[in-house]
């Protein structure tokens, strides 16, 4: 079997504090090919920020990092800052979540991607701007040529994340991993978001990590769902098996929280929400971390830390009890 | 999708500079801020056009002579007319506050940045540095340096700038402490820009608004200090013309003619206050935390 694009193995991350160590993530394993979408998701907090920062090192130096994650056969973590520099940007580009304070406001949007272009392509001047405007078109930002002289401040949240994806794209980026990319957006320009990113892997065949802890957005673009729990990976499998055959009580949970329109005459079914919260990283059980929260728990639960079964094929599971009957 | 494009009438950069002129316009003491401090720095550029006598010319025909059509200000115990030195002197405080200001900003921004963005090891040993340097009067640290370097204009600027510059290693460190948080600085990060890029591109344009404000505090306070200098013979030699130097020449005379110290003194009052409005005008109109 050939070296996937990204393999990420074993990965954990901590941050030393004052109060003790706070485990963010905890032996989390994937792997990533060439133009797939990877949809990673989760509450607050379940580590899947964490853990893609963590693949380009881009915590603080409080966090300690272990495992490996190899990028076409090299592992980034191990690797050179200075080398390291080269692929940030270049081979794998990050979309954030706050559209409105990514840019910097001291200068205009042409001139940023600009910056971009001329650190890692080396083009000139006049080259640079050219694709600058190419780029702006690609993510569908209309009169580019205006637009590269205008300030953040000039353009709205929607704008600004198309800027953003653009300037991500800017390198043809084998992998680009977008967090929360349309979290904070209005729900059309969201839709509008996701097409282009859709769009995107089709027309330049980059691979997507997509961070969010809307299930609605997986649906829509994902191929590969990885879903986490307290920093361990809770389920993963295809997308359309994910949300037909969900395994994890987790996971049911989570589908059950998403809203639906009525089915059938006028009986409106309330939205199920998961009872209880995330646990505190600090205290991260040696049992299931889930099971307080879990209508399945039982003593085996609250005693042993469950490993990733491949329950049906193609489809990991960490649950004693999975199973798609009987949605919670 | 379609949008509807509205012409622009004006680039965005002039758009916004006419914005912040308008709001500096509404702020009459920013305005009459700007125009003395204007009025004393051209008059100190052009002190050989606008002096209506040679500052050095002696007149023993006019030793303390009252303000007259001939001096408008009087003249000294030399019979040097008090408005020409007045006028001369505006060029040694004004290089003086302007040069110590360049000076500490250039001492002062890199150190700050640094300390503030790479931290590390490096950080703390340069505030607990700076820490110790401002546990010292600003003035006392100018006397001290310029006592050491030897009295001239050019060691008075010195001094005073190496003064000046712990107090803004510690704004432009707190400054890079506070943006290198920024989401477009983590960007850029992301993006794979390294530290010199980081503070040159990201972190330094970002705090310009904080340094020119900075700026005009600190040149009035350069001011000052080229004043007290001179007055205590550590700054310009007389008989060149400096308010310092006016100021400290008419102690005898303080009963008998007030004016001679009394003028200088209202020019170094004069001064520093424009400055300090025209810097507190700057600050409302580029801060937009202290939005009213």
């Amino acid at each position: 079997m050939p070296e996937p694009l990204l393999r990420v193995d074993d990965l954990s991350v901590r941050f030393e504090s004052d109060e003790g160590a706070v485990h963010a993530v905890d032996g989390l394993s994937f792997a990533l090919e060439p133009g797939q979408v990877l949809g990673l998701v989760g509450e607050s907090g379940c580590g899947k920020s964490v853990s893609s920062m963590a693949l380009l090192r881009l915590l603080p130096p409080t966090a300690v990092i272990s495992g490996s994650a190899r990028f076409q056969g090299v592992d980034l973590l191990q690797m050179p800052v200075r080398r390291l520099r080269q692929i940030r940007g270049r081979e794998i580009a990050f979309v954030f979540q706050e559209p409105m304070t990514s840019l910097n406001p001291s200068f205009t949007v042409g001139r940023q991607i600009g910056e971009v272009l001329s650190r890692h392509l080396s083009l000139s001047r006049g080259e640079a701007r050219e694709r600058t405007v190419d780029l702006l078109r690609l993510v569908r930002i209309p009169a580019p040529e205006r637009r590269i002289r205008e300030y953040p401040h000039q353009l709205s949240g929607g704008m600004r994340q198309r800027v953003m994806i653009a300037m991500a794209v800017a390198c043809g980026p084998k992998i680009l991993i977008a967090d929360e990319p349309t979290t904070a957006l209005d729900v059309t320009i969201q839709a509008g978001i996701l097409s282009l990113m859709r769009d995107l892997r089709e027309r330049l065949g980059t691979a997507i990590v997509l961070i969010t802890h809307n299930l609605g957005v997986v649906a829509d673009i994902a191929d590969r769902v990885i879903v986490m729990y307290a920093g361990r990976k809770a389920e993963e499998a295809d997308v359309r098996e994910l949300f037909r055959h969900p395994q994890h009580p987790y996971t049911i949970g989570l589908l059950g929280a998403v809203p639906r329109p009525v089915e059938s005459g006028d009986s409106r079914q309330r939205l199920q929400e998961i009872p209880g919260r995330v646990p505190s990283m600090a205290e991260l059980p040696g049992h299931c971390a889930f099971a307080p929260r879990c209508p399945r728990a039982d003593e085996l639960t609250r005693s042993e830390i469950p490993p990733l079964r491949e329950i049906r094929p193609d489809h990991l599971v960490a649950c004693f009890h999975p199973g798609s009957d009987g949605r919670a | 999708m379609s949008y509807v494009e509205v012409a622009p009438l004006v680039t965005p950069r002039a758009r916004r500079r006419r914005l912040l002129l308008r709001r500096f316009v509404r702020r009459p003491f920013a305005v009459l801020g700007l125009v003395v401090a204007l009025a004393f720095v051209v008059s100190a550029i052009l002190a050989p056009v606008v002096a209506p006598a040679n500052p050095d010319a002696t007149d023993f025909n006019a030793l303390l002579a009252h303000p007259s059509s001939e001096h408008l200000l009087g003249t000294d115990e030399l019979g040097r007319d008090i408005l020409s030195r007045i006028i001369w002197g505006a060029r040694a405080s004004i290089q003086a506050g302007v040069l110590a200001t360049l000076l500490a900003m250039v001492i002062a921004v890199p150190i700050g940045l640094v300390a503030g963005y790479y931290r590390g090891w490096l950080d703390p040993v340069i505030s607990r540095f700076t820490d110790v340097l401002l546990a010292f009067p600003f003035l006392i640290v100018a006397v001290g340096l310029a006592a050491i370097l030897g009295p001239s204009l050019l060691n008075a600027t010195i001094a005073l700038g190496v003064g000046a510059a712990p107090g803004l290693i510690r704004i432009a460190r707190g400054e890079a402490l506070a943006l290198r948080e920024e989401d477009y600085v983590r960007a850029a990060v992301a993006n794979g820009a390294g530290g010199p890029t980081i503070l040159a591109r990201h972190i330094l344009p970002n705090m310009m608004n904080t340094l020119i404000v900075q700026a005009t505090v600190t040149i009035p306070a350069a001011i000052i200090g080229e004043a007290t200098l001179s007055f205590l013979g550590l700054g310009v030699q007389p008989p060149t013309p400096s308010w310092g130097v006016m100021l400290s020449a008419a102690q005898p005379y303080i009963s008998d003619a007030p004016r001679l110290a009394l003028y200088p003194g209202l020019a170094v009052v004069c001064c520093t206050l424009s400055f300090n409005l025209l810097g507190d005008g700057l600050r409302d109109v580029l801060d937009p935390r202290t939005q009213r």
